[in-house]
Order: structure tokens, then C-alpha cells, then sequence
């Protein structure tokens, strides 16, 4: 146990973590160059593509120290954004180090912050690590001055590695051995394993991550998953040294896999404490929770007679992903869909994109809302999660809606663009402070439903793309929201309606029923696009009725070229959907969804 | 209005035996046209009216006709005597009914006296004259080579030479013509003393001149200023005496266009020249619209038909419905008419006051609308 070292990397994206970990792997001799794949531990094609890790895994070393002996180093992968916090919460929970790194041109982002937060809470022993020290633009000493700035200590003792060169490794391996404690826990106690990640594998069933606290597991023993209370058996236990190893035993400190038979994900959950059936534990490991969803969107096929492959996508992508939440939802406008629940922006970016590429579906997803917490005049707290769900203004007694805290890291000069940003999207500073001269971080209480509309596309575009970005979720807060319904020849169409601050429901309104008016064609009688609060009206268009709609004349008596062409305007008019007696080309609703952030 | 008179003829259109030859030769292609013309080569042209005769000797034969109708293209730059030519044979093969309408369309600038002779001697009675516009701005616009004083010199030498029918085109809502011009080419027209006007607005079809110049910028017609201008039309040549039968068409009384009404009445016609369109025995045949492959044919002795279909049953029925409300008559509402009026999309032309009931009747009430009706038929499941 006193030869085990249990710890993460940290890093914002591209900041070079897999390529640490592939070094860290050719290093210890767990793979040989030739032999190894780049970038090991990204295995989904999309992480590569985006260098994003999703999905955690832990890969088992051996270091042979400065003092001779062998040391066990489990590097355990987590997600590099905060949308996945919980999981990267119990992926450090099964660590107790973690190397900070970051890059030596780029200098600490927003993500790294977050997560070197998330470490520090979770009492890790953190390594700084200054990466890329061989590219021409490195500034080492000034990356080391602002982490310093942030965690303490002295810019001396922070490591220069180049990954890509391999220099500075066997320091870094050195330091790992020797500053990051080794385990403690109690072999005699009852067992208690965390399952830090699962995933879902084809022929194996769903497989655990487990890191062991205290007790032993032993292949074949009776389990109790105590937050789900499912008994299943221990069938095959094993490590990765980067190939799949089975073993018979996994002691206290220890990090491994475990495979049950279990086929469902959602029926093994990540932050659940194992333990034995026949002597269990008393208490869990502290720090489980429900995976929770912050950001809803509708989602449509765009061809209707997709719904079925969508439902169909849907439950695979959850077979690798317990935390993807959905329910049907029927828009009138865009037919049958689902209402999904993400843990963030990016995990609907993630998910949207899988379910197109991977499922070579057309989607229609409608602007991203956020949980709204109503307390109805009779004393009821129910959150609702699409605007469809509000009450009447009458039965609401307060509306809550979700804060987060956001993590702004901005070079200095766009310091007044930043903060002008976020007051607009009613934020609220709460904190500002000078990294390094040339660079600030601020951090803002600001509503999540501003963040989940475009923000982060107009941060990059108002600091040219040097600010980073990241956020956690606070509180809830009373605001004075309001829903906006938009208003076809009097009916509503339910994908418009949007709830948002009172005094952004007129800009909201008005670029929505101008945009509408543009898209919508022109029908037989006069067509009202109204934006209304309640039953007051805020904004109002008109699409005049159309006056002409005959062919001139027949040419040489040639029916049939007459016909054809009513026929393909016929075909067209297929595609419309009807709201009340107005026909809509689909083409139209999409279109007016793709409303651009400077509208709210 | 629907008069009864109006409704007896629409009906009785229905029975009519048409003849339809097409005279493709053109001086210069205008701009706007997407019909089978060939401009220039005028050699061809005996060689051409030959051709069309010997195909009206392959048609099968029929019972006598009640309309002829040589539309182009450009009729009027064949000589009359070979149009006489075309009749005779016409004549010989199905007979003519002793009312028969024989109809060509001219160009003003082909017309004098000596030619307004020639067509009367030819036992022609109706012209139709391409004015398009009294206005010479809109006509140079239009890629017209006559000027509005040519019209007026027409239509003079067609009476006097005793033509008692003489109808002139107008094109309107060309993006150059205002409401004024048109006003005054209205009046123009109604001061030339002609029984019949067809007033068509401009069109942009695929393919032709007018819509690369769109493409490349040049504006387009609107829809909205076409409908006042037809307004416009439809107003000041009923003050004039013309009684709309027709979308596009007027007439003082005794002057409707048979061809016309024939076609609209879902009347057979026989089709005889290049790109010519035919309906006889329900098929609906179409000639090629290429001079070289249609003159082969024919003298190779086949039909020179580039395509056909059958309609027949519950497509008929539709197609009925569809060119009678095209009619100011209307059309009997029959199977796809009640069908019509029971559709979800036919409540909403009823409710928007374009389709209305009348008796046993079908009528558009907002002509300017007509298609909305005709698209909603071609909706309707067989019934």
C-alpha cells in the first residue's frame, strides 16, 4: 500500500494531457514505442477530434524510484470539463494527487482552474506542471509566476516537461513517488470500493472503474451496490497496464475494473460505494449523487419519419452514458421529439453531434432553457423544464432560476469587453484578480440560462478568442422571468415560446416575429405574428395575404406541363406543417430557431 | 356574375372539336417566350407546311371541327395562302363545321392591308394580334420589334379588310410599366375597337432570356403590382363592354374565343406541327419541339410524338375541375368539385371567400387566386 500513488492529470484542452499520459506510459515501460497508439487513452473518435476525454479510464504503472523499489502509479483519466464535474469529482475522489498542467504558451485557463478548485477541495496533493516547454512561444517563467499566484509555493518547484520531447519525465515521475501520498484505508475493515466511471462495452457488459478504500474485492464474491442496493456478483476483476489484465484480488488502494454482467448502465452509478453481500459496510463513501441535468433542449428529426431512429439513437448513446436524461415531447410545430437533459452546454454539443455523425440523423434542436424552479400560490415546488410547463402567471408565486459560477480568464486588455458581456447577460461580479499583469480572471454569479445562450461564442468573439470560459453550478435565485409566447393567426407555437428575463422579452419578441415574418409565405388571408406575455401583446407583424396566385395562361393547350408543375408545388406545400389554418414550410421553423445570441 | 348564357356555353365547350397547329417561325426570339420557335430560317418554311400537311393526313379521322387555332411562334410570317393550305387539308381529312372559329395569332408589323386581304380570301375570320402594349417604352422592355402605332395600323386593315373577330394580347406587369402606362395602353386598347382582349401578366419562365437577367440583377415582376394591374384591367374593359370568361381572357358579346373555352372545357383537341399538344380519346400526346427531328419524322412517315399519357377515371374527373374553375361559368362540381368543397384545404378557400357554390356550380370568386383551388384539387383522394 505504502508503494501505491493514485492521481489524475488536470489540464485544459490541448494543453497536452494524453500526450503526458502516453509518456508517462513508454516512460515506466507499460508500452513500447512501436507498439504504442498515439494518444492512448482517447479512445472515442470524437475526444480525438475535439481532444476532449469523456469517458474516464485508469491506467496501472510501474516505477522503478530513485530508492530502488518498485512503485504502483494508477493515472487515473478524467473528463477535462466541468460540464462532467461530478464525475471529475469522483475521479480525484479516488485520487490523491494530481499534476496541474498547463500549458507553457497559453498560461492557466478558465478549465484548468476549475478543476485545480475541484482538486483542491477534494484535499489532493497537487503537482504543478508546466507543459510545451519546447515550443518557440513557451514563457515558462511567466506561466510559472500565475500558477503560483493561484496555488501558492514557489515558481521554482514547478516542473518544465515537454511531453512531446520527453524531457523532464523521470523528474515528474520522481516527484510523483515521492510528493503524493500513498494510500490509506483498512485492510480489515468491511469492503468499500468507489466506482469512480463505467462504460458500456459490446460483449462485456457494463465496466466498472473501482478504486478500493477499504477491504479487499475478490473475484466471484457476492456485491451490494449500496446507493442502488442491486446485488451482483464479482465475475471478472482485472487492471489496465495499458492491455486488459484479469486478476484475483484487488487490495485497499487499489484501482482496477470490474465486470459484473450487469447490461444496463444506468443501473451501476458512478459515485456508488461496492461493498461485500455477505459483511457490509455500514456507511458509503461520502460524495454520491444523482446525475443531475442543468441544460434541456428539444430535440426534432428533422424528417418526422426519423422519430423512431431517434429514440433508437438515444438508447444506445445512454448505454455509455447514464447522465443523457430525455422524455417525448410533441411540438406542433416540429412534430415528435424528445426533451433531453445535459449536464452543460458542451455535453449537449457532445451529444447532439454523436447522434448526427454517428446516427446520420437531422436534428432540430430547439434553443437551450434551463430548470426554472416554481412556487405556485398554493406552496408547490416543482422545477419544470421546458417553458410549455409554466403555470399561469396567476397560480406562480415565485420563479427561481439557476445561477452558476463562472470562471473568466481574459487577457487584460478585454477586461472591459468581459465585463460588459456579462452585465448584459445580467451577471454578477463576484470576484476579480490579476494572474499575472497581463492576465485577469474574473468570476460572475450570472443566470445559467445566459450562459446556455451563446455566451461562450460571444466571449471568444469579443477577447478574439483568448478568454476561456468555465462555470459550476451555485443557487437558485427569485428573478422576474417572464414566458414569451410567439402567436401564428392567434395560436401558439409551442417552439417559440421562450422564458426570459422581463426585460429581454421584448427584444426576444421582436427579432422573433420579424425573423417569422420573413420565413413565413404568404396564405390566402391576412397572417398576425404576434409575441405576447399572457395576453398582452408585445410585438406584432403582419403577412399580408397573397394576391396572385395563377399561371398566366396554358401554352399550346399543354395540360399536362400545367399539372406537373402544380404537382411540384404541391409537393412542396407537403412539407408544411399546419398551426391552426397557416401553413409553415418546416424549413421556416428551423430557420427561425437559429436566432443568434445579440437577440436575447 | 355568372350568366346563364355564360354557363350553356361553357358546357356545351366541353363537346367542341379543336384543331391546334403550331407555325414555329419567328423574326427574333423574345425574350420572355419558352414556346417551340425557331427564329429566322424561313427556307424551311414550304418544307414545314408541307410536313404539318401530310401529319393532319396521319391523324385518324374525325367528325367535323368546330375551332382551328394556328398559334405560334409566329403564323403571320407565313404567307396566308399556305395557312389556306393547312385549312384545306384540315377541311379535307375532319370537315368543318359550318360555325367553325379559325383563328391566327399576328404580329402587328406583319399585318397591312395586302396581308389583312390574304387572310380574309383564306377564310380566316379571327385574329389575334401580339400588341402585348400600346406603350413603346414597355414594348422595347418586352424585346418587340413593332411599335403601338402598328397595332393601330393592324387592327384598322383587318376591318377593313372584314375580319370579324380581332382580339389583341397584352402583357402587364413588366417591372418598367407603371400603373399609368398600363392605364393608357387599357384605354388604348378599348379606343382600338377590338372585340377581344387577352391580358396575361409577365411571367418568368426557366430558361428564357428574361430570367437570366433576373439572375444577373435586372428586377423582377412583382406579384402584388401584377394583381392591381389586373385589377386594374379587370375593371376598365367591363366599364368597356368585355366580359371576362376567363382568368386572362374578355370578349364583347359574341366575340368569346371558341379555341379558348375548348380548352378549358376539357374539349378534344388535334395538334399538328412542332411541339404541338393533342388531346383526343384521353391521351394527351405532345409532338418534339426540334425542327430537324420533326421534319425527319414526318417524312420518314412517322409521327413525330415526343411523349403521351393517358388520363382517364379519377385523374379526369380532377383535371375537369381543374381547368372549369378557370372559367368565370365556373365548372359542375361532379364528384371532384363535392370532394373539393369537403376538403380541409377547400373549407379554407371557402372561408377566404375564393371558392364559392353556387347551385350545382363551382366558381372562383378571386380569379387572381384560381390555383390555390386547382393545387387543392390535385390533393384530393379518389372519391
Amino acid at each position: 500500500m505504502s508503494r501505491i500513488r493514485n492521481f489524475s492529470i488536470i489540464a485544459h484542452i490541448d494543453h497536452g494531457k494524453s500526450t503526458l499520459a502516453d509518456r508517462l506510459m513508454e516512460r515506466t515501460g507499460a508500452v513500447t514505442e512501436r507498439e504504442m497508439r498515439d494518444q492512448l487513452l482517447d479512445s472515442m473518435d470524437l475526444e480525438r477530434e475535439r481532444g476532449i476525454t469523456i469517458k474516464a479510464q485508469s491506467v496501472r504503472l510501474t516505477h522503478r524510484a530513485g530508492d530502488g523499489s518498485d512503485y504502483t502509479l494508477n493515472l487515473i483519466d478524467t473528463p477535462g470539463h466541468v460540464d462532467f464535474s461530478y464525475e471529475v469529482s469522483r475521479s480525484l475522489a479516488a485520487c490523491e494527487g494530481a499534476i496541474l498542467l498547463v500549458d507553457a504558451a497559453q498560461g492557466v485557463q478558465a478549465q484548468t482552474l476549475a478543476n485545480a478548485y475541484l482538486a483542491v477541495e477534494a484535499g489532493l496533493e497537487i503537482i504543478p506542471v508546466i507543459n510545451k516547454i519546447d515550443l518557440p512561444a513557451a514563457e515558462p517563467e511567466r506561466v510559472a509566476d500565475e500558477i503560483v499566484g493561484i496555488l501558492g509555493g514557489d515558481p521554482a518547484a514547478v516542473i518544465r516537461v515537454s511531453a512531446k520531447t520527453g524531457e523532464g519525465i523521470d523528474e515528474l515521475l520522481d516527484r510523483i513517488v515521492a510528493d503524493i501520498p500513498p494510500p490509506t484505508g483498512r485492510a480489515d475493515a468491511p469492503l468499500r470500493a468507489l466506482v469512480f466511471d463505467s462504460y458500456f462495452d459490446t460483449y462485456r457488459g457494463v465496466v466498472c472503474s473501482v478504486r478500493v478504500v477499504d477491504g479487499a474485492l475478490v473475484t466471484d464474491e457476492q456485491l451490494l451496490f449500496m446507493a442502488t442496493r442491486e446485488r451482483h456478483p464479482a465475475n471478472e476483476l482485472g487492471v489496465i497496464t495499458p492491455r486488459a489484465k484479469s486478476i484475483d484480488r484487488l487490495g485497499v488502494g487499489e484501482v482496477g475494473f470490474l465486470i459484473t454482467g450487469v447490461k444496463e448502465i444506468d443501473r451501476i452509478r458512478v459515485g456508488d460505494t461496492v461493498t461485500t453481500a455477505h459483511d457490509p459496510a455500514d456507511v458509503p463513501l461520502p460524495g454520491y449523487a444523482e446525475p443531475k441535468p442543468m441544460v434541456f433542449s428539444g430535440l426534432f428529426p428533422s424528417d418526422g419519419d426519423d422519430f423512431e431512429r431517434l429514440r433508437e439513437a438515444l438508447d444506445k448513446l445512454q448505454l455509455n452514458d447514464a447522465s443523457l436524461v430525455w422524455e417525448p415531447e410533441t411540438s406542433r410545430a416540429l412534430g415528435f421529439g424528445f426533451r433531453v437533459g445535459f449536464l452543460g452546454l458542451l455535453h449537449m454539443e457532445i451529444v447532439r453531434e454523436r447522434l448526427e455523425r454517428e446516427y446520420d440523423l437531422d436534428l432540430v434542436a430547439t434553443a437551450p432553457s434551463v430548470a426554472y424552479r416554481v412556487t405556485s400560490t398554493d406552496g408547490e415546488v416543482t422545477d419544470i423544464r421546458s417553458p410549455q410547463d409554466l403555470p399561469a402567471p396567476a397560480n406562480i408565486e415565485q420563479l427561481e432560476e439557476p445561477y452558476v459560477r463562472a470562471m473568466i480568464i481574459t487577457p487584460s486588455e478585454y477586461v472591459g469587453a468581459v465585463m460588459e458581456l456579462a452585465q448584459a447577460r445580467r451577471g454578477e461580479m463576484a470576484h476579480m484578480q490579476y494572474l499575472s499583469p497581463e492576465r485577469v480572471e474574473l468570476i460572475y454569479q450570472i443566470p445559467l440560462a445566459e450562459v446556455v445562450f451563446d455566451f461562450f461564442d460571444t466571449l471568444k468573439s469579443r477577447t478574439r478568442g483568448y478568454a476561456s470560459l468555465d462555470y459550476e453550478p451555485s443557487d437558485y435565485r427569485v428573478s422576474d422571468l417572464v414566458r414569451v409566447d410567439i402567436l401564428l393567426a392567434g395560436q401558439s407555437v409551442d417552439a417559440f415560446s421562450t422564458i426570459t428575463h422581463r426585460d429581454k422579452a421584448y427584444t426576444y419578441g421582436k427579432a422573433m416575429v420579424e425573423r417569422l415574418r420573413e420565413l413565413i409565405p404568404r396564405q390566402l388571408f391576412d397572417v398576425p405574428i404576434q409575441a405576447a406575455i399572457g395576453s398582452r401583446i408585445i410585438s406584432r407583424e403582419t403577412v399580408k395575404a397573397r394576391r396572385k396566385d395563377v399561371l398566366a395562361k396554358c401554352y399550346g393547350g399543354d395540360i399536362s406541363r400545367k399539372r406537373k408543375l402544380l404537382e411540384r408545388q404541391k409537393e412542396g406545400k407537403r412539407r408544411m406543417k399546419m398551426v391552426g389554418s397557416v401553413e409553415v414550410p418546416q424549413e421556416a421553423f428551423i430557420a427561425a430557431l437559429r436566432v443568434d445570441g445579440d437577440d436575447r | 356574375m355568372t350568366r346563364p348564357d355564360a354557363v350553356a356555353l361553357a358546357e356545351a365547350a366541353a363537346t367542341w372539336r379543336g384543331a391546334y397547329v403550331h407555325i414555329p417561325f419567328c423574326a427574333r426570339l423574345c425574350p420572355y417566350c419558352d414556346f417551340a420557335v425557331v427564329p429566322g430560317q424561313l427556307d424551311q418554311m414550304d418544307r414545314y407546311i408541307e410536313a404539318v400537311v401530310r401529319e393532319v393526313g396521319m391523324e385518324p379521322e374525325w367528325a367535323p371541327l368546330d375551332t382551328v387555332f394556328f398559334g405560334g411562334g409566329t403564323p403571320s410570317r407565313v404567307p396566308a395562302d399556305r395557312l389556306a393550305r393547312v385549312c384545306d387539308a384540315l377541311s379535307n381529312r375532319f370537315g368543318f363545321a359550318s360555325d367553325v372559329e379559325v383563328t391566327i395569332e399576328a404580329n402587328p408589323e406583319d399585318v397591312d392591308a395586302a396581308y389583312a386581304r390574304q387572310v380574309a380570301a383564306a377564310g380566316i375570320a379571327r385574329v389575334s394580334l401580339g400588341a402585348q402594349s400600346f406603350d413603346d417604352g414597355v414594348l422595347a422592355a418586352l424585346g418587340r420589334v413593332h411599335r403601338a402605332v402598328d397595332t393601330v395600323r393592324a387592327v384598322d386593315a383587318l376591318r377593313s379588310a372584314g375580319i370579324a373577330s380581332i382580339s389583341i394580347d397584352l402583357i402587364f406587369g413588366h417591372p418598367v410599366e407603371t400603373a399609368a402606362v398600363w392605364s393608357a395602353t387599357l384605354d388604348e386598347a378599348v379606343a382600338a375597337g377590338v372585340d377581344h382582349v387577352s391580358t396575361y401578366a409577365l411571367t418568368v419562365e426557366r430558361g428564357t432570356e428574361l430570367s437570366r437577367q433576373i439572375a444577373d440583377g435586372a428586377p423582377a415582376p412583382d406579384e402584388d403590382t401584377q394583381a392591381d394591374r389586373w385589377s386594374l384591367a379587370d375593371a376598365r374593359l367591363a366599364q368597356a363592354g368585355f366580359i371576362r370568361y376567363e382568368v386572362s381572357n374578355r370578349a364583347k358579346v359574341g366575340h368569346v374565343s371558341r379555341h379558348n373555352l375548348a380548352t378549358w372545357g376539357r374539349a378534344e383537341y388535334v395538334a399538328f406541327g412542332l411541339g404541338a399538344h393533342g388531346f383526343r380519346a384521353g391521351v394527351r400526346r405532345r409532338n418534339v419541339r426540334r425542327l430537324d427531328a420533326y421534319l425527319e419524322a414526318i417524312e420518314a412517315n412517322r409521327r413525330p410524338e415526343a411523349g403521351r399519357e393517358t388520363v382517364a377515371g379519377w385523374q379526369a374527373e380532377c383535371e375537369r375541375v381543374m381547368l372549369g374553375l378557370r372559367r368565370a361559368a365556373g365548372v359542375r362540381a361532379g364528384r371532384a368539385g363535392t370532394a373539393l368543397l369537403a376538403s380541409d384545404e377547400g373549407r379554407r378557400l371557402t372561408g377566404a371567400g375564393v371558392l364559392v357554390r353556387r347551385g350545382d356550380r363551382l366558381v372562383v370568386e378571386r380569379p387572381l387566386l384560381t390555383d390555390a383551388a386547382v393545387r387543392a384539387v390535385l390533393w384530393l383522394p379518389e372519391s
